[in-house]
């Protein structure tokens, strides 16, 4: 049962971002981004991650697909059926993207040590466990997470609105 | 959440580490293929979500029962973090693109070349 939904949302998640990065309307593009996004979702709930799945449809799906979409809407011009092109040496990139993937698969294959079915998870995931964890152990890298997030909304917000300068 | 029957994994671990390959490789592609800079960033988007995979499979296959029980969850703070990272990333970089585009009137990548000499 898990093997089957495993297959049908790991092939759901590559075939949508095959989409992504094949679809000619940029439009197009960024619903098959929410598509994929969702299948690892599911992903994660198959590896027992019940409180990243939730994080990764709030915030992937609902968040920065749909912020993606806005700036889709605030920057179009031209034709929205050729919105998305592929520049002069997409060739090259398909060339290393590929033999990328070839070594990956290839490490991945060759190491023995990560030829391994999993054992019975019984360690939790949920959102208390996380929270105990970033206030204990990873206090200081979630502050700084605190920081870093308050510096991004404020410097989004003064790029994309510009400074009024004061005489 | 009571999901244990349906993910007694028969998948192993190098499955779902060739999921994350495959996505990270066509997020690669995209960066080195796509004229939008919006595409761009939706690349960048696959491929960070390509090593949150990663991350959580390694933490799910490879873990120790005997380590205290609230410090096996390392690979999913990390992952948390690297979500954290991606919104702001994408919140600043669709706030340039709009820049950008308020400036040039163009998202073509190929036309910002007003850095060269």
């Amino acid at each position: 049962m898990g093997t089957i939904v495993f297959f049908i949302f790991a092939i759901l998640a590559i075939a949508a971002a095959w989409g992504v990065v094949t679809s000619k309307n940029i439009m197009h593009s960024a619903l098959y981004l929410a598509l994929s996004f969702s299948g690892v979702a599911v992903l994660y709930v198959l590896m027992n991650a019940d409180y990243l799945a939730a994080v990764q449809l709030l915030i992937y799906t609902g968040g920065i697909a749909i912020m993606v979409v806005f700036a889709i809407m605030l920057t179009l011009r031209g034709e929205i059926s050729d919105s998305n092109p592929e520049n002069r040496v997409w060739g090259w990139g398909a060339l290393v993207a590929t033999l990328m993937f070839i070594m990956i698969a290839f490490v991945i294959y060759t190491n023995a040590d990560w030829r391994i079915l999993a054992t019975p998870w019984t360690s939790g995931g949920s959102a208390a466990d996380i929270s105990l964890l970033m206030l204990t152990k990873f206090m200081v890298p979630f502050e700084a997470a605190a920081v870093l997030l308050t510096m991004a909304l404020v410097g989004a917000v003064v790029l994309a609105k510009g400074v009024k300068v004061s005489k | 959440m009571n999901l244990s029957n349906l993910s007694n994994l028969s998948v192993g671990l190098s499955t779902y580490l060739l999921v994350g390959a495959m996505l990270f490789c066509l997020g690669l592609y995209g960066v080195f293929a796509k004229k939008n800079m919006i595409a761009i960033l939706m690349s960048i988007e696959l491929m960070l979500n390509a090593v949150n995979i990663n991350f959580v499979a390694f933490n799910r296959f490879i873990w120790d029962q005997k380590v205290d029980v609230h410090y096996v969850l390392t690979g999913h703070v990390a992952a948390l973090f690297v979500i954290i990272v991606a919104a702001s990333e994408v919140a600043v970089g669709l706030a340039l693109v709009i820049a950008v585009y308020r400036n040039r009137q163009s998202t073509n990548v190929d036309e910002l070349n007003w850095l060269k000499w």
